[in-house]
């Protein structure tokens, strides 16, 4: 398989991640536990980003949704808190493709700049749903989970455990994320963002295949959303925000959309500029719009994206990453500037 | 290319290990202070950071020799945030207490890391009834300096009964602290005779109140109005452009017309009346001082945001004086916390036991005038009745008045509503 | 509910439609033009009102905040224009964390110079008054911006319809390519509508503070009515986005006075709803 070198890669970092941040400081643990849960939301967008071309303004409310879940069930039904967390999750996961199945059928009849505009309308929907109806959701208030959950003798409550469940998830997310982009159906998918009508004229039913990803993004992004609840112990409105939505897709573009990891990598640096420098000067923000703009402007394919371009042209060989890759015969092009 | 990838992970891990928590120090007191420093709330978290570092530098940094540590943390106004800084000060700062939030929404959001971490966390502005009310058993770590929502509502309920008042169209935005002020006022209005004619929620981020506006019922004695963010100075303004005040009686929450926005508000607000639990117009020695040194100061009339940060800091300097300077424990910090008697800005202070302040609640009116020594006419809250030492629960008995429902948008119900 | 209550609520949902179509009609030139979803356009309204604010605090003219506002404005899209967004292109994904970012930086930056409270930008006391017509009190200061949004709506349509520039605009607007081949230069013609976008939205800034209160988060409180005028309106299309401004006013005023309890959705609920049966909007064209 030409991409062992790389999964060997990934998995050594993952194990070093593993094995080292529970030593470092209590704080950077819980740091990496968010930037992890985020990563599996951004690498769901960049399902839907970076290898079918479709950019969406509402990704939040999948998180929101499968956050509110868990939060509902733990707190109104007492359901979740120990082994039928793994229900929990399903749950999320299943609520998150059903709303994008909904959302879907509005939201794919659109394209560009309206696809933006709908799923934003939407999210800001799904908010003001979460926003009303406070005897569901706590409103303004907000929901707290009564404690994160006991499996048998591991107490998920303790930081590093829980890290080590977000981290298993994940490693599982990213698995199926990268069997799928290097399925045949993944490489439709980069097909139609290439070229659409090319795809359709050779018999693809593109608006299924945009409707199945767009689906898929959604569970996994109720699956970040049930682990996210339990990782700050409470949910609100505010997790369904306009930013949040932003904020997604920068770390998708910003890591390098098409590339899977690129999420992570973006998750972490948007995560560490919001939450970590914060912590050290007051003037963070400015930091983190320039970083929107620099990265727009200057690196248009994200770190990785860059990286990959740089050693193709170098190397003038396929491209690395866990992602595209030329199939037999026909010969794809490298996502030059993102979709169109 | 994989002896790379060790190296850098090699020197990523040194650096992070590099990053590793400090050891804590004795006689000196570490206080984590969670304020929304940036976003739209930004200027409430400056006023109470002042506050309290004003009486800290008042002080040289020392409640009675201790040393204070004051590490101020940014919560971005987002409740996910606010507990992950907390869980910061807590793990790696070593913090003794977290003090601060603003909404609602943080404290609720805190009060469980407080419990979880065993680390008190004082609310010096949240004001959300039920963090010590019916969730206070949740929360033995939690206690609050600042108010409940609806405790300066009781009194005043009562208060527009005996002014006049029989029938109130309420115009309060829509969220819990909208829902607490309001309930609290319909249910003691309405127990000594007065009727809540009509209730109306606009939107939180609500731009053109027109469409509410349009459909008060006229024929009520008064608007009792809580709007939040920029709705404070633009729903009197609207209000006065429709003909609804003077012709109506303007009343409201304490926070429509308090110094935080006060400065800002023009002339349709003279003569409106709310209860609070400060004015800065209070005119007793320890305001006077406080309100000139904080102008001095910071170039503002302080609002309560200020004060109740302040007396936050004099309420802990004299549980410090209490120890000799030094830190007693956590449990043992709150039970003390809870036996002191202050005389703050505000009046005096005590607390009950479910840890909230016993204190004044004073009915305030706008008016125009010179205060204190300044040279120009300005609105001040004349404090025009004061009943004093006021609990959460008024006059109620606490376990009748906890076994009705919290307020919410239906509760109380709406019984005059045509 | 008699007939002077419609009246009124019509009159409320109209002239709040005024403001949105100040609002939105920068916003819907900019994007009809040179197709760029521009997210800042919310911190080109709140940085036109404290603009406004610093002028009317140093000279007492509230007059003279207007057009100065509205340029400073102008200047400031004109040079976003010109350094960075010529560089991303036509990828509304680009474009949309571009000037997100840029919003990020303007919110701060006003955070830090004009501070975190809620001012008042106070115009005439003439205007702040109310007129009482067959017992209906109707502020005159909704009054003004009926009538300006109806001046601007009216001077921007005859420029683009009667003079020579208008035209160009137009012929880029309608295929930017044969402009071209017929001698346009279209990077200039985008800048420059960009710019007058900016403008109106300063200018929209300074009068709508009035009303609405300048203060930190006013600019992504705005942003989503803007680009509903935009959406329902049809980008574009600014007889498009005058219709979708007052449709935008009217069904959310009426039914915040009918369905309280759907307030949050008045606004959200028909833009999908319309988006997902005629996706370009009422006028839009694609």
């Amino acid at each position: 398989m030409r991409h062992r070198g790389r999964v060997l890669a990934a998995l050594a970092v993952m194990l070093a991640v593993a094995v080292v941040t529970p030593h470092t400081t209590p704080f950077l643990l819980l740091l990496v536990t968010r930037i992890l849960i985020l990563a599996i939301l951004a690498m769901s967008l960049d399902l839907l980003l970076g290898f079918t071309g479709i950019a969406s303004l509402g990704h939040a409310a999948f998180l929101g949704l499968g956050a509110y879940l868990t939060a509902i069930l733990a707190v109104r039904y007492n359901f979740g808190l120990g082994w039928d967390f793994g229900l929990v999750i399903l749950f999320g996961s299943l609520l998150g493709a059903a709303t994008a199945a909904v959302f879907g059928l509005f939201a794919l009849r659109a394209s560009g700049v309206y696809f933006l505009m709908i799923t934003l309308a939407l999210s800001q929907c799904v908010w003001g749903l979460a926003y009303r109806w406070d005897t569901l959701t706590g409103g303004d208030n907000g929901l707290n989970l009564p404690g994160r959950p006991v499996l048998g003798p591991i107490q998920l409550g303790d930081d590093t455990a829980y890290f080590y469940l977000v981290l298993a998830f994940f490693a599982l997310s990213l698995l199926v994320l990268y069997v799928l982009v290097e399925s045949p159906f993944g490489r439709s998918l980069v097909g139609i963002r290439e070229h659409e009508v090319r795809m359709r004229i050779l018999g693809y039913n593109t608006w299924l295949h945009k409707y199945i990803a767009f689906v898929i993004s959604g569970a996994f992004g109720g699956l970040a959303g049930v682990l996210w609840a339990q990782v700050s112990g409470q949910v609100s409105p505010d997790n369904v925000t306009l930013t949040t939505s932003v904020d997604a897709l920068l770390m998708v573009v910003l890591g390098g959309p098409g590339t899977l990891l690129g999420g992570v990598l973006g998750a972490a640096i948007v995560l560490f500029l919001r939450e970590y420098l914060s912590t050290l000067v007051p003037w963070w923000q400015y930091v983190l719009g320039s970083v929107y703009v620099l990265t727009i402007v200057y690196l248009p394919d994200g770190v990785l994206g860059t990286l990959r371009r740089r050693r193709r042209r170098a190397r003038a060989a396929p491209a690395l990453g866990l992602a595209l890759q030329p199939s037999r015969g026909k010969e794809l092009k490298i996502n030059e500037g993102g979709i169109e | 290319m994989k002896i790379q990838w060790l190296g850098a992970l090699s020197a990523g891990a040194v650096a992070l290990a590099a990053l590793a928590a400090p050891k804590a120090e004795a006689d000196e007191l570490r206080i984590g202070f969670l304020m929304p420093v940036t976003g739209p709330l930004a200027q409430i978290a400056t006023d109470s950071i002042n506050g309290f570092k004003m009486y800290l530098d008042d002080h040289k940094g020392q409640f009675h020799g201790a040393t204070v540590k004051f590490i101020v943390e940014d919560t971005q106004a987002k409740p996910a945030t606010a507990v992950l800084k907390a869980e910061k000060l807590i793990k790696q700062d070593q913090v003794q207490m977290l003090v601060g939030g603003v909404l609602a929404s943080t404290g609720y959001a805190l009060a469980p890391v407080s419990t979880r971490e065993k680390v008190i966390y004082i609310a010096s502005i949240p004001a959300s009834d039920n963090l010590t009310q019916r969730d206070a058993d949740k929360y033995p770590y939690f206690a609050r300096t600042s108010w409940t929502s609806s405790q300066p509502s009781h009194p005043f309920g009562q208060w527009a009964c005996e002014n006049g008042i029989k029938k109130v169209v309420t115009i309060a935005a829509d969220y819990a602290f909208g829902y607490e002020v309001v309930g609290g006022f319909q249910r003691t209005f309405e127990a000594c005779g007065g009727k809540i004619v009509q209730k109306m929620w606009p939107p939180i981020n609500l731009a053109d109140y027109a469409p509410y506006i349009s459909t008060i019922k006229t024929d009520a004695d008064a608007v009792f109005i809580l709007p939040v963010g920029a709705g404070a100075l633009t729903l009197p303004r609207q209000l006065a452009a429709a003909g609804i005040i003077p012709k109506m009686r303007l009343i409201g929450s304490g926070t429509s017309f308090d110094e935080f926005v006060l400065p800002q508000l023009g002339d349709e607000v003279i003569g409106a009346v709310s209860p609070l639990h400060y004015s800065a117009a209070l005119e007793t020695p320890e305001n006077e001082a406080f309100v000139k040194e904080y102008r001095t100061k910071f170039g503002k009339v302080p609002s309560y945001f200020s004060e109740n940060n302040f007396t936050t800091a004099l309420l802990f300097d004299t549980v410090m004086g209490q120890t000799g300077g030094k830190w007693p424990g956590s449990k043992e910090f709150l039970d003390l916390l809870v036996k002191t008697k202050v005389t703050a800005p505000r009046g005096p202070v005590s607390f009950d036991d479910l840890r909230n302040p016993i204190q004044n609640i004073y009915i305030r009116k706008v008016e125009k005038k010179k205060m204190f020594g300044y040279p120009n006419d300005e609105l001040w809250n004349t404090v025009i009745k004061t009943y004093p030492s006021v609990s959460q629960f008024w006059t109620f008995d606490r376990a009748e008045y906890l076994k009705q429902p919290p307020y919410t948008r239906d509760y109380p119900p709406c019984k005059y509503c045509e | 509910m008699d007939a002077k209550f419609w009246l009124l609520q019509a009159f409320n949902g109209i002239s709040y439609g005024a403001l949105l179509f100040l609002l939105g009609s920068g916003l819907s030139l900019i994007f009809g033009v040179m197709r760029i979803v521009n997210l800042a356009h919310g911190s080109y309204f709140l940085l036109g009102s404290y603009v406004g604010l610093t002028v009317i605090w140093t000279t007492g003219s509230w007059l003279l905040a207007i057009p100065v506002a509205a340029l400073a404005i102008a200047v400031l899209g004109l040079m976003m224009e010109r350094v960075f967004l010529r560089a991303v292109g036509s990828d509304p994904l680009r474009q949309v964390l571009l000037t997100f970012g840029f919003a990020l930086l303007f919110q701060q930056a006003a955070l830090d110079i004009w501070g975190g409270n809620n001012l008042e930008l106070s115009p005439p006391a003439v205007l702040m008054q109310s007129i009482v017509v067959a017992g209906l009190h109707l502020p005159v200061y909704r009054i003004f911006m009926l009538a300006l949004a109806i001046a601007i709506g009216l001077a921007l349509w005859l420029g683009l319809d009667r003079t020579r520039a208008g035209a160009t605009v137009r012929a880029t607007v309608d295929d930017a390519q044969m402009a071209r081949g017929v001698g346009i230069d279209t990077s200039r013609v985008s800048m420059l509508i960009f710019g007058l976008g900016a403008l109106l939205a300063g200018l929209g800034g300074v009068i709508g503070g009035a009303f609405l209160g300048v203060y930190p988060g006013l600019d992504f409180d705005i942003l989503p009515l803007a680009f509903a005028v935009v959406i329902i309106g049809g980008m574009g299309s600014l007889g498009g986005a005058a219709i979708g401004a007052v449709v935008v006013g009217l069904i959310d005023n009426f039914g915040k006075v009918l369905f309280p309890q759907i307030s949050y959705f008045t606004l959200y609920a028909p833009l999908v709803l319309l988006l997902a049966v005629r996706p370009t909007g009422l006028f839009g064209r694609e």
